[in-house]
């Protein structure tokens, strides 16, 4: 038996949430004996790249090389993820959750007759059936949750499992795959993206600015300290309406929901739309001239202050600690 | 043309989400319920459809009697008709079986939901409906226009957008900033009154998952706060003491 990983990969590199995946599904089936755990790549990827499954936990990755899988087409990929698993034998599949992985995931299990729980945030409890939580109602509760089909697919929630990276190298099989012309019926014309920045979904450390900062030629100060901090930028809801900062940085309810160890929020009032998109955070800092803004509440550190002067100071305060 | 906008039933963004009897069941008090924010943007892009392409537009929710309503709400924003399948709505399996034994009656060529509903959050609902009715299904469309046959889509990625096409029919979870919510104007809320809301009876029942309880997150513990003056002591912290840098 084998546990099957679906792992995604960005211009070429496997992304760290799947790796994440990879990583859970190794705790997964040193807690239920699944075997094995294999991971899935479509599309082409170097194999330096998908070496990385190994050290997060995989023993083999099939690789199926197919140029026309390079995009995330939806249909096509949960189908040559579903022949994948079909051939394993497999019984549960993990994944990451991403714009993504969401949608091949539902497609998938219709096509497995699998039960899908998303937003998985531990390990199940398999002690008397099988038993797991997951967050719900964005990040502000969780449910326990029975499932009672045989297959399953989890799509976990960044920051459920730790990355490991001890494991060792895996097999890497590559395999070619029928995909029928229907698969294909969408089709990607064009892409536009910002490429060597850090994924916001993806990002361990994020700054986001509010309406507090004024307009966007003050965005050199967040991205400043996003910088000395390895970090990806965001933004509260109107920030991205008025069009000072891309709609796919917009942190929120109807936004993003990121789960970073660090998140810095500066001149951001703290709604709680705004909140349920970083309540899965592990450290909160607030930073904003009115102590009485709700944020503070939710935060583990804040500063009363103005923004245009913490800033810089902060920056400089975290290249003097390299 | 026909469009189906699926919506749900949902406590308004602002709840404090609350659990009663033993953690087993929501806690509706003092709730208000609205559509699904993302499902909100699906209405209004269909109604924008509706009228630059003449087309019929029905909404539909899976939900028990008191999520009517929305459906009237749905009904005044400018939906034509309106199908409530009698059933409380246990999981995403479940509600997908029923919105495809409806599409399946009714042949719509465009069938749009949210992104997400804020329930629970899956995000599954329209690409099981996709697949169970064979068609392609795109998640999350932020633009979505209809040339004859085609459908031309900008989908959110990490990191920007991906432009797509493909044909009717299709099923799309759609996202800002794909219209403007629109707002029920007065006469919008007089018709509803009389637009049909059709009850149906549910398909039986799967059982995939089941949830048997909740559990809301840990209290927050009070904020520390830092000078404005001394930077350097809350880069101490983060380093020290909450070991995130
Ligand atoms: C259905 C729905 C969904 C929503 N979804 C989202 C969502 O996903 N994400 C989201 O963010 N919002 C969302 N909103 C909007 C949300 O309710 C708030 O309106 C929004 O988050 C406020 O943004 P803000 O904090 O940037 O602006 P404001 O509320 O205007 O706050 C600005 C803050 O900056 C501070 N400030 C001003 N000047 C300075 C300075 N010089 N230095 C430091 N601080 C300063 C102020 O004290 C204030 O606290 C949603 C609303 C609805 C109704
Ligand atoms: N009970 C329901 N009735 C009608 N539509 C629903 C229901 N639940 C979910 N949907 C639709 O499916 C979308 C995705 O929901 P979910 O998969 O639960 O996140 C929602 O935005 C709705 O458009």
């Amino acid at each position: 038996m084998s546990v099957l990983v679906y792992i995604e990969h960005a211009d070429g590199s496997v992304k760290k949430t799947s790796l994440e995946a990879v990583s859970y599904a190794k705790a997964l089936s040193e807690k239920t004996s699944e075997g094995e755990i294999v991971a899935v790549a479509l599309g082409s990827i170097s194999s330096d790249e998908l070496a990385k499954a190994g050290s997060a936990g995989a023993s083999k990755v099939i690789h199926v090389n197919d140029d026309k899988l390079s995009s995330g087409i939806i249909q096509a990929h949960a189908e040559a993820v579903a022949q994948v698993y079909k051939q394993l034998g497999a019984k549960t599949l993990i994944l990451s959750k991403s714009s993504l992985g969401d949608a091949v995931a539902a497609r998938l299990a219709i096509k497995l007759d699998a039960a899908l729980i998303s937003n998985v945030v531990d390990l199940p409890d398999t002690g008397s059936g099988y038993k797991i939580k997951r967050s719900i109602y964005t990040g502000k509760a969780f449910a326990e949750t029975v499932v009672n089909k045989e297959h399953k697919i989890l799509a976990v929630k960044k920051n459920a499992v730790d990355l490991k990276s001890d494991g060792a190298d895996a097999v890497i099989e590559t395999v070619v795959l029928e995909l029928s012309a229907d698969n294909f019926a969408t089709s990607i014309t064009s892409t536009d993206k910002t490429t060597g920045d850090i994924l916001l979904p993806e990002a361990d450390i994020v700054v986001s600015g509010g309406r507090g900062m004024k307009g966007p030629e003050n965005w050199g100060l967040i991205e400043g300290l996003a910088k000395e901090l390895g970090a990806a930028t965001g933004c509260s809801k109107p920030v991205s309406d008025i069009g000072w900062r891309p709609h796919h940085e917009h942190v929120g309810q109807t936004g993003v929901k990121v789960a970073p160890s660090l998140y810095v929020a500066v001149g951001i009032s703290g709604a709680i739309q705004h909140l349920a998109g970083v309540n899965s955070s592990k450290c909160i800092v607030v930073i904003n001239k009115d102590a009485e803004a709700p944020f503070f509440k939710a935060a583990d550190y804040g500063i009363v202050g103005d923004a245009f002067e913490v800033l810089p100071k902060l920056t400089e305060a975290v290249k003097a600690l390299k | 043309m026909k469009i189906l906008v699926c919506i749900t039933h949902v406590p308004d963004t602002t709840s404090k989400i609350q659990f009663s009897d033993n953690n087993t069941k929501f806690d509706k008090s003092g709730v208000q319920f609205i559509i699904g924010p993302y499902d909100d943007y699906a209405l209004a892009r269909a109604v924008e459809l509706k009228e630059q392409l003449g087309a019929s537009l029905t909404v539909l929710n899976v939900g028990e009697v008191e999520t009517e309503p929305t459906l009237r709400k749905a009904l005044a924003i400018g939906a034509d008709d309106a199908i409530r399948v009698n059933t409380f709505p246990k999981d995403s399996l479940f509600v997908a079986q029923q919105i495809a034994a409806i599409a399946k009656q009714n042949n719509y060529d465009l069938i749009l939901m949210g992104r997400e509903s804020i329930d629970f959050n899956g995000g599954m609902v329209h690409g099981m409906v996709g697949e169970m009715l064979g068609m392609p299904s795109v998640s999350p469309v932020m633009k979505l226009e209809i040339e004859g046959n085609t459908v031309k889509m900008a989908r959110e990625i990490e990191g920007g957008k991906e432009y797509l096409e493909a044909k009717l029919p299709l099923v799309a979870g759609c996202q800002e900033p794909i219209a403007e919510w629109k707002i029920p104007n007065m006469r919008g809320i007089m018709s509803a009154r009389t637009k049909p809301l059709q009850v149906v009876d549910p398909l039986e029942e799967s059982n995939a998952s089941e949830v048997i309880s909740y559990q809301l997150p840990p209290a927050k513990g009070a904020v520390k706060l830092v000078d404005k003056d001394n930077v350097e002591e809350l880069v101490r912290l983060l380093k020290n003491e909450a070991k995130v840098l």
